[in-house]
């Protein structure tokens, strides 16, 4: 039961994930989870801790892989599994390139300590892609302008908030021109006080109309900034609709349970 | 003090055999360790295993003994025997002994890397040799100075195991002397030696640490 956002736009989706099973161990993590993302869309994930919605995020671009079901992203198959149950990848160059389309932004945001801001925005460009310094400065100048962050350019990120080394995460992952962009709770590690100014950096992107794919606790976000949302409970979708429905009239017991809880 | 700049001559060319030996052997040993290193965290299962088995061997034995056996032994020992000089032999014994020991320090320092590191490098898209050469070793690095000041002290004065081999290090030359003499002043001087050869390399370390404190963890 594939749960299309909007069925009626033509384009393929840049997300297509079918039928994904996972287990850890004897613990089935996710049980079946189906879900298209069409361009432009932002998808807010929640749900209660160990619902899977990270797991769910980390199987899209291979953190996690899979056990069975597919993921094709902008019309690219990443991963499918044949009609014996077979699940099978594609080869590691295709993988990388594929991954490649999407960027991300990690709760601990895992910056780079022993690089500087800078540093940590033009190493992959650099190193991956091939680009000249002189070409990609500039360009990571324009991104670290963008998050409000450019003059923390030459310091390294044990100088930086917490709020400013996520702004510097998603600058990074900017950097190297993503397709889409996930989000796996980029502000539960953040002081209260801090979450805003990630927010508003996320929020800026979603205006730009960048595909984007939110696990969060943040239910103001999911509200006011995603198209649609979508409630995972123990391994599965439940629900997956419009922001402003879900929030207003949420079908399943499930999802008004949680949403009465958190709101 | 006249008698002390009398045995400085003998006692100088101990030191440059001493020098030899320690850097001729943290010039091997230490990529050779790292090689290890990596073949040991890797998902190699044989080679991890191989490498494993080798550390056990080299870690479990004295240095003293693979020296011996290298030099006295080895020749003996069918396809690979070769009859080596006592230097040479004196330099695998320790190359071999100590990349090992490297071998877990830079294991240990890989391993201390968090996940999160790795995880970010691979969505960047980076491969397994550039995540380790850009993001993991450069950080291993700081961690494992003071580990690895321990080990190259350490390794100035096992120097001194040399003289099972006949060979005339600062120690051997500081004992003919002192056996010839009947003083123990040499003993002094090449506690000296040892001393200043050891504080230049505390200095040094002292220094690689601070320049890796430019950023925190």
């Amino acid at each position: 039961m594939p749960s299309t956002m909007n069925e009626l736009s033509g384009a393929a989706p840049m997300i297509v994930a079918r039928d994904i099973r996972k287990r850890f161990g004897v613990v089935e993590v996710l049980k079946g989870v189906s879900l298209d993302i069409d361009r432009g869309d932002v998808v807010a994930v929640i749900g209660p801790s160990g619902s899977g919605k990270s797991t769910f995020l980390r199987c899209l671009n291979r953190l996690e892989s899979i056990d069975s079901g597919a993921v094709v992203i902008a019309g690219d198959t990443l991963v499918s599994t044949d009609a014996a149950g077979v699940c099978r990848y594609a080869p590691d160059t295709e993988l990388r390139r594929i991954c490649r389309k999407m960027g991300m932004v990690f709760q601990q945001f895992n910056l780079f300590p022993h690089l500087t801001v800078l540093q940590n925005i033009i190493e992959a460009p650099i190193t991956v892609q091939g680009l000249a310094p002189a070409t990609i400065i500039p360009k990571a100048e324009e991104l670290l302008r963008k998050v409000g962050l450019l003059d923390k350019r030459d310091s390294y990120p044990s100088r930086l908030s917490g709020g400013q080394k996520q702004r510097v995460a998603i600058a990074r992952a900017l950097a190297m021109e993503p397709d889409i962009m996930l989000f796996d709770e980029p502000t539960s590690a953040l002081d209260p006080e801090l979450t805003g100014e990630v927010l508003r950096s996320m929020r800026q992107l979603a205006e730009e109309h960048m595909t984007m794919l939110v696990v969060t606790h943040e239910m103001a976000f999911a509200r006011e900034v995603s198209t649609s949302v979508v409630f995972m409970d123990e391994g599965e979708i439940v629900e997956a609709r419009p922001a402003g429905e879900m929030f207003a009239s949420p079908e399943h017991p499930r999802t008004r349970a949680f949403l009465e809880h958190m709101l | 003090m006249d008698y002390v700049i009398q045995i400085l001559g003998p006692l100088l060319a101990g030191t440059a055999v001493t020098l030899q030996v320690f850097l001729l052997t943290l010039l091997l040993s230490v990529p050779l360790g790292l090689v290890l290193a990596l073949l040991r965290v890797s998902h190699f299962r044989i080679a991890s295993g191989i490498v494993n088995g080798y550390i056990w061997l080299m870690r479990g034995t004295p240095l003293m003994l693979q020296m011996l056996f290298i030099y006295f032994a080895l020749p003996f020992v069918p396809v690979i025997g070769v009859r080596l000089p006592d230097f040479p032999a004196a330099i695998v014994a320790f190359v071999l002994n100590y990349a090992a020991y490297f071998a877990e320090i830079f294991r240990a320092g890989i391993q201390s890397i968090e996940r999160g590191q790795y995880e970010a490098a691979r969505v960047l898209g980076l491969t397994y040799g550039q995540t380790m050469r850009r993001i993991v070793l450069p950080q291993v690095v700081k961690r494992i100075l003071p580990p690895m000041s321990n080990e190259t002290i350490t390794l100035v004065k096992d120097t001194s195991l040399i003289y099972v081999l006949a060979m005339n290090d600062l120690l051997r030359a500081a004992r003919g002397i002192v056996q010839r003499d009947f003083t123990t002043m040499p003993f002094v001087v090449a506690a000296a030696f040892y001393l200043l050869m050891t504080l230049a390399l505390t200095w040094g370390f002292n220094y690689l640490e601070k320049r890796h404190a430019v950023y925190d963890e």
